[in-house]
């Protein structure tokens, strides 16, 4: 170890513990605490109930659903971006950033205004007989809008420092297009479009503000976990509250590990020696 | 780079016009109904009733009490946040301790963590049914349901932005100049604000735009410690979805757009630091670690 001649440690780590203790730690503590004065019969029996059940539903599909959009959508974009030179192209590498800019909420009206039955879109998929507000694909595409960046920007500086020369050599030994990106650029794509996609996940799994608007929020049907949490902090039933919320927090942190594990692994296999 | 070297070579893959065509067509159809639909639609639904409406939505005493919490939240949860960050960054990045990497690990939590269970876990906290709930009200002080307890959830939710724009800066920086600066006899401080300070102001800066923008927009966490009081404790984006679930569509986009400004601020600024070389290329990718993304740009 090498010998500390830098001041400041004790002030430094001092306010770095006693922040994240008090803004992090304690207010988690306090959570799982009630949660876990509950005891296990009531516990199971909040968690378990039909409703609950039927929110992790929702929310899972409709995050999973959002996530595969956006795995597509995202690799395209990125490639687009690193690949193509085309008028416009700055703006819309900047534009990408918008969902982490916009309020939520702002966005959940927005894309609920589009999307409604009289809406721009929305009248448009009436006449095609697909209703999107209200129901579980109007989830997907709030979860979609707001999880959009994560996989664009993970994969965008892989391919951006992906060696042409690889590329070549398959070119050299007569491999299609296709067969090429398949077989030798998709591999390499693979560690950040994961951790991109555990990311964008995550994210979807605990979205709040964009979707309330235009989920329609009937329950077993099109409510969230979110908003059941939310719910019954509304009905006064603060252990049920406890509860649900400490099922999202479990799963944070189940996504927390998985995403870090992703992200090590992602660095360890592409990264240049 | 090796553009000029790479022209006379065959196309790369991917390269030939209809694939090239019709991916960038797919790309700007979708990205126009996703993200640019959504932000044409709340300036058009904001002046659909014209001017006047508009500027007497925004006049209005609610809407500017709210406008008022949301600065106000901001004023104190930033600076804040910042000290916090900076601090944060020092102590992971200057100096060698057990547990250093768990410590990492719960500074980004909020990232993950559904704003929603931000704000229970505040509530039993600070909340009647919580810990110090009891106590906080024998001694008449108000934290949930006023302004502390909504700067006290956008301070957890936005707890990791600063810090995690400093943090692989500082790393790829290492220590030298610091301690050159320590052993010639300047203080603690004056080697942060002479030496340290000038490496990391716009990755710095860049934290705290993206940080404000976070407070505020913030909605999930709010709304639950917030209690939603009319022209008392709503911030902007709570009054976007009150005036909303009041049928007043016209005023809740008014309101909105305002937030609206605000995020397209933050992304130009956000476009001009990155130039600067913070954010993006500062922070390590999955490509590889911060240094070496770092020279191998011009």
């Amino acid at each position: 170890m090498r010998r500390r001649v830098l001041p400041g440690l004790t002030l430094s780590l001092g306010i770095t513990l006693f922040y994240v203790g008090l803004i992090v730690a304690l207010p988690l503590g306090a959570l799982i605490f009630k949660a876990a004065s509950l005891g296990p019969d009531d516990y199971w029996r909040i968690v378990s109930s039909g409703r609950a059940v039927a929110s992790y539903r929702v929310t899972i599909l409709c995050a999973a659903g959002a996530t595969a959009f956006n795995l597509v959508f995202g690799l395209a974009l990125a490639w687009v971006l690193v690949r193509y030179s085309f008028p416009g192209r700055r703006i819309i590498d900047a534009i990408i950033d918008l969902p982490f800019a916009l309020p939520t909420a702002v966005a959940g009206i927005a894309l609920t205004t589009l999307f409604a039955q009289n809406g721009w879109f929305g009248s448009w998929l009436a006449e095609a007989g697909i209703r999107v507000a209200y129901t579980p694909l109007g989830i997907m595409i709030a979860m979609a809008f707001t999880s959009l960046p994560f996989i664009v920007r993970t994969v965008q500086p892989v391919l951006e420092d992906l060696d042409p020369a690889l590329e070549e050599a398959a070119q050299s030994l007569g491999g299609s297009d296709l067969a090429i990106f398949r077989k030798v650029i998709l591999p390499l794509l693979v560690p950040a479009l994961l951790a991109g996609v555990s990311l964008a996940f995550a994210r979807s799994l605990g979205e709040f503000g964009a979707i309330i608007f235009i989920a329609g929020n009937q329950p077993f049907e099109t409510e969230i976990t979110a908003l059941l949490a939310f719910i019954r902090l509304e009905e006064y039933d603060y252990q049920a509250a406890a509860a649900i919320a400490s099922v999202m927090l479990i799963a944070a942190f189940v996504m927390l590990a998985i995403t870090n594990l992703l992200q090590a692994r992602a660095l360890r296999y592409t990264g240049r020696s | 780079m090796d553009r000029a070297l790479r022209k006379g070579r065959p196309p790369r893959v991917g390269d030939r016009p209809a694939v090239r065509r019709s991916l960038i067509a797919f790309v700007l159809l979708t990205g126009a109904v996703l993200v640019v639909a959504p932000l044409v639609v709340i300036f058009a639904q904001a002046f659909s009733k014209g001017w006047n409406t508009f500027a007497e939505t925004i006049a209005h005493p609610d809407t500017r009490h709210a406008i008022f919490m949301t600065v106000a939240t901001a004023l104190i949860a930033v600076p804040i946040n910042t000290a916090f960050g900076v601090a944060a960054a020092w102590a992971i990045t200057k100096f060698e301790f057990p547990g250093k990497r768990l410590l990492v690990v719960v500074i980004e939590i909020p990232f993950s963590v559904s704003p929603i269970v931000a704000g229970v876990a505040y509530l039993f906290v600070y909340g009647l049914q919580g810990v110090f709930g009891p106590a906080l009200q024998a001694a008449d002080i108000k934290i949930l349901f006023a302004l502390p307890g909504i700067v006290l959830a956008s301070m957890f939710v936005t707890a990791p932005f600063v810090a995690r724009e400093l943090i692989p800066l500082m790393q790829a920086q290492g220590r030298d100049l610091e301690e050159a600066a320590t052993s010639l006899g300047a203080s603690g401080w004056r080697t942060f604000f002479s030496v340290t300070l000038p490496n990391i102001r716009w990755a710095l800066l860049y934290g705290v735009v993206l940080c404000n923008a976070r407070v505020m927009g913030e909605f999930g966490a709010v709304s639950v410690v917030s209690g939603n009081i009319r022209g008392q404790t709503n911030t902007l984006p709570l009054h976007v979805e009150l005036l909303y679930h009041d049928y007043q569509t016209v005023g809740a986009f008014a309101a909105a757009s305002i937030l609206t400004v605000l995020a397209v601020v933050t992304i130009v600024a956000k476009v001009m630091l990155e130039r600067q070389g913070a954010g993006r290329a500062s922070r390590p990718t999955l490509a590889g670690p911060a240094v070496e993304a770092k020279e191998t740009r011009p």
